[in-house]
């Protein structure tokens, strides 16, 4: 037997490591062996009908379109295509339903269907999981760790509240409104569906819900464990379809309350059409949040601040940070830090628990984003994408990107891009974050980096945006409100203020 | 605007040393993130071998004797008899290479001599601490005694304690000035500042104890003396990464980092690998600039590499306990 001296096995490991064949003259994370999440617990069928009045109902458009897994491009199933006529049953339906029975349904009852449905959420978690992630693309470790825990516990809290409505507003008396038409986004699908129904059925509302176009599975998903939890009937009602859809959707004479999550464009259009008529309506739209770092701050955590602000989700966030204001003395060393950092994100395979970021949810938005990109490197600015990694050759994906030294006049510091690319601009004082931070015609959110909580203070109640996160970015809770100002829309999700927009509050 | 130390460095010249903020949350949360790596397969195993050939075995007890050292030491060569690893290799049909030997053996300075005899020839490195070590609370003369010894008795590696007494005194000169003339006390031997974090009392002061050990001239940098029950957590590890990062981006020069007490399990072992890659970078992925101060780590290291190679797990009576 040959004995391994230390200084021999040292050099045996840094050379060849186990035999096996890992190279080691790159760096050991860009080697994870694939770690991937089994795809066996989720069952897709090869097509989806509309789930009206607590049944699998055939559109009369007799209508299907595919849904893909953006990751790879496979068609995952075929959805409905609801028209005008389904729309109108769809609505119909609810109306009976809340007419019916969830009009007479005690805040007791309601609350223990809501806790049902939160639970068997959580039993159905996994599976939920990785089939957000396979019709969305985003990484299998943001649904399991972020979508999922959320989606239940927007349940669970808003279960609290369906039968302590007279507490919430003190004094008052609360009615519900009758029917709502909701309309949700592609980007945390399942997770808005639970944003719009949750407080919707605490409220005693009944729900018809139009699920994002390439996104519908987890939605469906949903009105299964509706049934599952023995909702009844037509409380909840979730069709599928485009544009269109929604348009008949929001348009229906009988909904009495309209929320919409998506583009401002669309947001505009909708608040056209609701104008006139007595529908109530909250709208949650686009943003360009500005992310500030003053000197005083942690730096090394404030760019995971910014990596998390701009690059979690893809950059699918309709807040997330995308616009950086960095203070002009560290401005060099945060982006020397930063670029260091982006060398270590892992984009790739959405199903492998070792990816950050995963696929841009479709074709068309991988092109918008790459146009925009295009659009920045022919203005000034710097632009960087980290030189580790290699994208699949198969799927929509990008490399987290930014543009250095941007004015606050170009193209990309103005527009949404919704994509992994930032843009970084310096400011001097903090008169100067606060002006620059509110020179947008968005307002959703804001973050604040300095360990100097007067000054936090300060900055945070000067600027106009909804949600303002101190040293920290992107952190979400069902009891606190979400909502923005000027074009990122009005009416507040989540919270006491959440409960608000569905209640006739007298 | 950021505030600074002025340190009198040892060729007379001030240095202000920055007092760099952190925030406890957002290093938690980013520390955290490491746990959530999932380190199969080839990745693993190359972990695995590579955390084995990272380890300090450490003996620091009042009770220690030359036997029990040359008997840990013989565990410090082949952590489990090459016989019998050859033996399982061959039965599993797997072709993978020997179980590396640990990096160095750790002890008290009485026991050097020893260790130095017994470890002859293998390039497993003589780690001794010194210093009064685990307080700290001797006069410096005393410390360099206590250096000069355990080099003179052949250790070539130093693990010293920092003055956490004039470090809270806010005697921080003191403190540097002592690790100056420790590390010239260590001559070639390689030198290794116990910043004892648990004691430290914030992320903050473990980040400047962690730049003054590095200003002062520590090859090494290192968590805890593992006789206080705070020991080595991935926050804290997480910080000091940090500061090694930034002085090398400074000055080009790498400075090793070694957490210690703790770490007990090769699942813990991994996350921490993934830290350093993903913080550091592959430079620092070798013994000569990472090591754990562990002990009880080493059979579930081997004890992992039989479950990578069998597909299942040994009873822990597999592995001789030293």
């Amino acid at each position: 037997m040959k004995t391994e001296t230390a200084k021999q096995g040292r050099e045996t490991m840094t050379k060849k490591s186990t035999g096996k064949n890992l190279d080691l003259s790159k760096e050991f994370h860009q080697h994870y062996a694939p770690s991937l999440e089994s795809r066996e617990i989720v069952k897709i069928a090869e097509r989806y009908e509309l789930f009206i009045g607590g049944r699998w109902v055939k559109p009369q458009t007799k209508e299907y379109f595919p849904t893909l897994n953006p990751a790879t491009g496979e068609v995952l199933s075929q959805l409905a295509r609801a028209g005008a006529a389904d729309v109108d049953l769809a609505v119909k339906t609810a109306r009976q339903a809340y007419t019916k029975v969830w009009s007479k349904t005690s805040g007791r009852d309601r609350s223990r269907y809501l806790f049902r449905i939160a639970r068997l959420i959580q039993e159905r978690s996994r599976e939920l999981a990785v089939l957000e992630t396979i019709d969305n693309g985003k990484p299998i470790k943001e649904t399991r760790d972020v979508d999922l825990p959320l989606v239940a516990a927007h349940f669970f809290y808003n279960a609290g509240w369906a039968d302590k409505l007279e507490y919430a507003f003190p004094g008052k008396k609360v009615a519900p409104l009758g029917v709502a038409a909701q309309v949700i986004p592609w980007n945390f699908p399942l997770l808005m569906a639970a944003w719009k129904i949750a407080p919707a059925l605490a409220t005693g509302n009944t729900v018809v819900l139009k699920a994002a176009e390439t996104t519908s599975l987890t939605a469906l998903a949903l009105a299964e464990i509706c049934a599952q939890a023995g909702l009844p009937d037509g409380v909840v009602n979730i069709i599928t379809g485009a544009g269109e859809t929604g348009a008949a959707l929001v348009n229906h004479p009988d909904v009495n309350k309209v929320a919409f999550t998506g583009s401002t464009e669309v947001g505009k259009i909708i608040a056209r059409a609701i104008a006139p008529t007595k529908k109530r309506l909250t709208l949650e739209l686009g943003g360009k949040s500005a992310h500030m770092i003053f000197a005083d701050a942690a730096i090394d955590q404030a760019v995971e601040g910014i990596i998390n602000g701009i690059y979690f989700n893809q950059g699918h966030v309709c807040c997330a940070g995308s616009r950086l204001l960095v203070e002009e003395s560290v401005a060099d060393e945060v982006v020397r830090k930063l670029k260091k950092r982006m060398e270590s994100i892992r984009v790739g395979n959405p199903l492998d628990k070792n990816t950050d970021i995963g696929a841009i949810n479709s074709q068309g938005e991988l092109e918008k984003i790459k146009k925009l990109v295009a659009i920045g490197k022919q203005e000034e600015g710097e632009f960087f994408e980290p030189a580790s990694g290699t994208l699949p050759s198969k799927g929509y994906f990008h490399k987290p990107c930014f543009f250095n030294r941007v004015a606050s006049s170009s193209t990309l510091n103005r527009v949404e891009i919704f994509g992994p690319v930032l843009t970084i601009t310096t400011f001097r004082t903090p008169e100067e974050a606060i002006s620059k931070a509110n020179d947008t015609p968005y307002g959703l959110a804001a973050g604040i980096w300095s360990e100097k909580g007067s000054k936090i203070h300060q900055v945070a109640s000067a600027l106009k945006a909804g949600v303002v996160w101190a040293n920290t970015y992107n952190k979400f809770d069902p009891t606190s409100p979400f909502g923005g100002y000027n074009e990122s829309g009005f009416g507040r999700e989540g919270g006491r203020h959440g409960l608000f927009p569905y209640l006739e509050v007298k | 605007m950021r505030d600074f130390i002025n340190i009198k460095m040892p060729n007379g010249s001030e240095k202000p040393l920055p007092l760099v903020s952190v925030d406890k949350v957002g290093v938690t949360e980013r520390a955290n993130f490491f746990t959530t790596r999932s380190i199969k397969k080839d990745s693993k195993l190359w972990a695995l071998y590579t955390a084995i050939s990272m380890v300090d075995l450490t003996t620091l007890e009042g009770a220690d004797t030359d036997d029990r050292v040359r008997q840990m030491c013989a565990k410090a060569i082949h952590p489990v008899s090459p016989y019998l690893f050859q033996e399982m290799c061959r039965q599993s049909g797997a072709a993978v290479e020997p179980i590396p030997s640990v990096a160095a053996v750790c002890v008290y300075p009485n026991r050097v001599k020893t260790a130095v005899a017994a470890l002859k020839g293998t390039g497993i490195q003589v780690a001794s601490v010194a210093t009064g070590f685990p307080a700290g609370q001797v006069a410096l003369d005393i410390k360099l005694q206590d250096v000069k010894q355990a080099v003179e008795a052949g250790a070539s590696e130093i693990d010293m304690v920092i003055d956490r007494g004039a470090f809270h005194s806010g005697r921080y000169q003191d403190v540097f000035d002592e690790i100056v003339a420790i590390k010239t006390a260590c001559g070639d031997a390689h030198l290794k500042v116990i910043l004892e974090t648990g004691e430290l009392g914030s992320l903050e002061k473990v980040r400047f104890a962690s730049d003054l050990a590095i200003q002062a001239g520590a090859d090494f940098i290192k968590t805890s003396t593992g006789k206080i029950p705070s020991a080595a957590s991935l926050p804290v590890t997480l910080v000091m990464l940090q500061a090694i990062s930034d002085h090398y981006q400074a000055t080009g020069r790498k400075v090793g980092m070694k957490p210690a007490g703790g770490i007990r399990t090769a699942k813990q072992a991994i996350h921490y690998l993934c830290m350093v890659s993903e913080v550091l970078g592959a430079e620092w992925m070798n013994p000569q600039m990472f090591r754990f101060g562990a002990s009880v780590l080493l059979n579930d290291l081997l004890r992992q590499v039989y479950k990578q190679i069998t597909g299942r797990y040994y009873y822990t009576k597999a592995f001789s306990l030293d």
